[in-house]
């Protein structure tokens, strides 16, 4: 079938599969590589696009539904080729390694600062009914723990996430 | 010659860092080519045997379907000497998952749907997977070096036996004793890029946009097994995602996807899904270890014996050092090694990260957790006590070795002293809290096949090429730096290529020696290209630019010293008492490195390293099924990785220690000391807290929960 995807600000009309995934959709249909593919099975965390704002993971959702949704890559947060706070972070914390989940994590990062922003609790928040998230480094490991790095660069990435979360 | 450091040793941003925030850099299921066919492969669903009827009709008669693969139609290939790689050039079923086809067709969706409309019939036989060291089959390794291309006993080219002085007598005498098993479990390197290979044809000329940890000898493997000149093969990848020993040696599919593209006469796109990487890509051999020392009552070893039982394939004997780390490691007079191969019916095991170090490093480690305790010695002071002036059984001096000062340093930075010797001491709630300590080492090799080629503008600025790799190593910056010293330019003066067989020929990223490696290649050469401006061309670059190609020379010192890096890595453990969940709060290491090259991608190595060893420790086991001979976690939600909740506070530091001898500029492996030690720390930390020794990998909470709780 023929759909319209918005991708980084951007109108794309293609043919899919109804069987295709909007990661695949993306990558393979588009040629738009930010999104990863690591497991294919939402274990991973790579392939996650903002969806309306709320991160998702793109390889579990199904291109055709999603002809209306305005969909935000990694490479859509870098602005006119200005890097989004997020990114320049994750550069001077050196909180990647071979970058493969990069895109994931900034993605995710950025989508999980905004449900913070909203006081949605997590399972390690003390009171789930505060008004206001405090997001120390187990919060953010917490609500991180969607996105693998084979790497280990965890211990940099907290870091760099928190260092944006106190801006 | 010696390189005067400016760059080197500045904590200098990843070069490639702002093309990897965005999703920009390139893998190898990402380059752009004309009109891919998609494969999804068939595989074997028994363990052994022989197929004996394909039916592919309904697979063939689906639209958009370009071709069916099968060892009936597949091209012969020039070589099928090497088992890992004959792919489709018989019946025989070695390994359960083995490739026994593939589909091709437009869309992937087209193709994974057709493979599963392929009937397969098999005549099976009976397998063996069940790795026991009391089986009648075990064999001593023999031409298994360099991935069993001849040469040396053991993968690193090393004998499976060493001996020296009289082991079992110094044994009986000793006054203390420990006799004890440890067993690791298979591990799946799991990097977050799936295998993946492109290939194309044109005028029987092969590209392969594949990734991996060595494009040269990827492409020369493949020439090789299609015959082709190597000249006619070209291997790209710029960037990988993840390695760690998963992509040094060429698999089965890279084969299968040139093999696909040569049949529909277009290029093929052959990416492994997660579950496939399972069985097609490698994994870390299961070991069982037993380890006997023997001391005197002043806690000095007398006597220390490692024998190894390793599994390996049937389809190919690779044999992996397990106990190569107990030749270096500890002074005693007399001592033993030795390793034997259980040839079992399962997938070609591969290196992984620190391969035989990481298995071999947690018994050892832990064995002198034990014998420390039961001679009543503090388990920092007590290695110390054992630390060898000379290679114990070479008698070659190190090279460096600062291994006590890792200790110390690391003792200190700790908080050891604050540590009481008697275990299961400290509760905090429901916790029960241990530390533990544990030694890193790893070997730090340079190897053979490094050409750099440097050219200089009369601009200033200069492009060194090498078919170098960076998997998230720091390549792109770490060797752009030593450039840049060696030129005696700025940074942003050089421009550096790796990645592509169209560059000068490079050893693999492997073995630690990576940028050690290519860095003396590009020092070498930079050196002869300063020398020849000076000499020919009175100091100044002329107008057209000067190029300068180079090999990289040997080292002389290789031969007369022992080469390894060191380290020491603390763990603190938390275990609650009642449901045995074990969490590391924190971990803190300190490594013998020689010269760092960039503080801050160092850094992240070792920091990266001692988390796979957290992982290592508690989470990861490929669970072998014996009924149907496959690992049945094959999936990122069975097989656990660390995750960000299971990571707490983890550090790196480094003592300031040049190396004179392992090469110019002074650098030691960094890749991989960082995963070596980790999990005994954790398994030495747990029984500090509960009282309870775990000698079985990874430290589930039934292995505490199994034992009697004694409340003291
Ligand atoms: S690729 Fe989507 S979660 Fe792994
Ligand atoms: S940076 Fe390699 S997986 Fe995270």
């Amino acid at each position: 079938m023929e759909i319209t995807l918005r991708v980084d600000g951007q109108e794309r009309r293609l043919v899919v599969d109804t069987r295709t995934s909007l990661l695949d959709a993306l990558r393979e249909r588009l040629g738009i590589t930010s999104p990863k593919k690591g497991c294919d099975h939402g274990q991973c965390g790579a392939c996650t696009v903002l969806l309306g704002g709320r991160r998702a993971l793109s390889c579990l959702a199904l291109a055709v539904a999603y002809e209306d949704a305005e969909i935000v890559t990694a490479a859509g947060l870098a602005e006119g080729g200005d890097l989004h706070p997020m990114q320049r972070s994750f550069i001077d914390h050196d909180a990647l390694q071979c970058g493969y989940c990069t895109p994931g994590q900034i993605v995710s990062a950025v989508g999980m600062l905004a449900e913070a922003e909203a006081g949605w609790p997590s399972a390690v928040s003390a009171d789930p009914d505060a008004d206001e998230v405090v997001l120390d480094d187990a919060e953010i490991a917490e609500r991180m723990s969607g996105n693998l790095c084979r790497c280990g660069a965890y211990v940099n990435i907290r870091p760099a996430i928190a260092e944006v979360a106190r801006r | 010659m010696s390189v005067i450091s400016h760059a080197v040793g500045t904590p200098l941003d990843r070069l490639d860092g702002p093309d990897k925030v965005k999703g920009a850099a390139v893998y190898a299921a990402e380059h752009p080519v004309d009109r891919p066919a998609y494969l999804y492969p068939l595989q074997a669903t028994i363990a052994v045997g022989r197929v004996i009827a394909l039916d592919t009709a309904a697979a063939g008669a689906e639209p958009d379907v370009l071709a069916v693969l099968t060892h009936r139609n597949a091209p012969r290939l020039a070589s099928a000497h090497d088992a890992e790689l004959a792919v489709l050039q018989s019946d025989e079923v070695a390994y359960r998952g083995q490739i026994i086809g593939g589909v091709i067709a437009e869309t992937p969706e087209t193709a994974r749907h057709a493979a599963h409309l392929v009937r397969v019939t098999y005549a099976e036989r009976a397998h063996d997977v069940a790795l026991r060291p009391d089986r009648d089959d075990l064999y001593k390794p023999l031409n298994a070096a360099f991935f069993c291309r001849g040469g040396g006993e053991l993968m690193d080219g090393s004998p499976a036996d060493s001996a020296v002085g009289d082991v079992d007598a110094a044994l009986a005498a000793a006054e203390v004793r420990l006799d004890a098993t440890y067993t690791t479990p298979i591990n799946h390197h799991n990097p977050m890029e799936p295998h993946t290979a492109v290939a194309l044809w044109s005028d029987d000329e092969l590209t392969v946009y594949c990734s991996t940890q060595g494009v040269t000898l990827s492409r020369d493997l493949l020439a090789t097994v299609f015959g082709l000149d190597p000249r006619r093969v070209r291997v790209v990848c710029p960037h990988v995602g993840g390695a760690f020993g998963s992509k040094v040696y060429c698999h089965s599919y890279a084969v299968l996807a040139a093999m696909a593209a040569q049949i529909v006469h277009r290029p093929v796109k052959f990416a492994l899904t997660r579950r496939q990487m399972f069985s097609l890509v490698g994994y870390r051999p299961a070991t069982v270890q037993r380890i006997r020392l023997g001391a005197d009552p002043g806690g000095r070893l007398t006597a220390i014996a490692h024998d190894v039982v390793v599994q390996t394939a049937k389809a190919k004997g690779y044999a992996e050092q397990v106990a190569v780390c107990t030749r270096c490691m500890y002074a005693a007079p007399h001592r033993r090694t030795t390793h034997r191969l259980a040839p079992l019916d399962l997938p070609v095991p591969t290196i992984m990260r620190a391969p035989g170090q990481a298995q071999g490093m947690f018994a050892l480690e832990s064995a002198m957790d034990e014998m420390a305790i039961a001679c009543g010695l503090d388990p920092v002071e007590f290695r110390i006590r054992n630390e060898p002036g000379v290679d114990p059984e070479t008698g070659r001096p190190f090279s460096s070795r600062h291994l006590v000062d890792c200790l110390r340093d690391g003792a200190r930075r700790f908080g050891w002293d604050r540590r009481g010797p008697v275990s299961r001491a400290r509760r905090e709630g429901a916790w029960l809290v241990g530390t533990g300590v544990s030694a890193s080492t790893h070997p730090s090799p340079r190897f053979a096949g490094n050409t750099t080629t440097i050219r200089a503008g009369p601009d200033g600025r200069h492009t060194v090429l090498i078919a170098a790799a960076d998997l998230g190593t720091g390549t792109w910056t770490a060797l752009t730096q030593i450039a840049a010293d060696a030129l005696g330019v700025t940074v942003d003066e050089v421009e550096l290529r790796i990645g592509d067989t169209a560059l000068p020929p490079a050893s693999p990223a492997g073995g630690s020696a990576g940028i050690d490696s290519w860095g003396t290649s590009v020092v070498e050469t930079a050196g002869r290209l300063r020398a020849l401006i000076d000499s020919h061309h009175g100091g100044v670059v002329p107008p057209q630019g000067l190029e300068v190609t180079s090999d990289m020379p040997d080292n002389p010192d290789a031969a007369h010293y022992a080469m390894h890096s060191f380290g020491a890595q603390f763990a603190e453990v938390r275990v609650h008492a009642d449901t045995g969940e074990v969490r590391v709060p924190r971990l803190l290491g300190v490594f013998d490195a020689g010269r760092v090259i960039n503080p801050k991608t160092a850094r992240s190595q070792l920091l990266g390293g001692m988390t796979m060893g957290l992982s290592m420790a508690l989470h990861e086991q490929g669970v072998v099924d014996p009924r149907f001979g496959h690992v049945v976690n094959g999936d990122l939600a069975e097989y656990h990785i660390a995750s960000h909740a299971d990571v707490g506070s983890v550090e790196a530091y480094w003592v300031e220690a040049e190396d004179p001898h392992t090469n110019p500029m002074g650098s030691k492996g960094i890749g991989e000391v960082g995963i070596v030690g980790t999990a005994a720390a954790i398994a030495n930390a747990v029984h500090h807290a509960t009282g309870i020794r775990v000698r079985d990998l990874p430290i589930t909470l039934d292995k505490l929960l199994r034992q009697p709780v004694v409340e003291e």
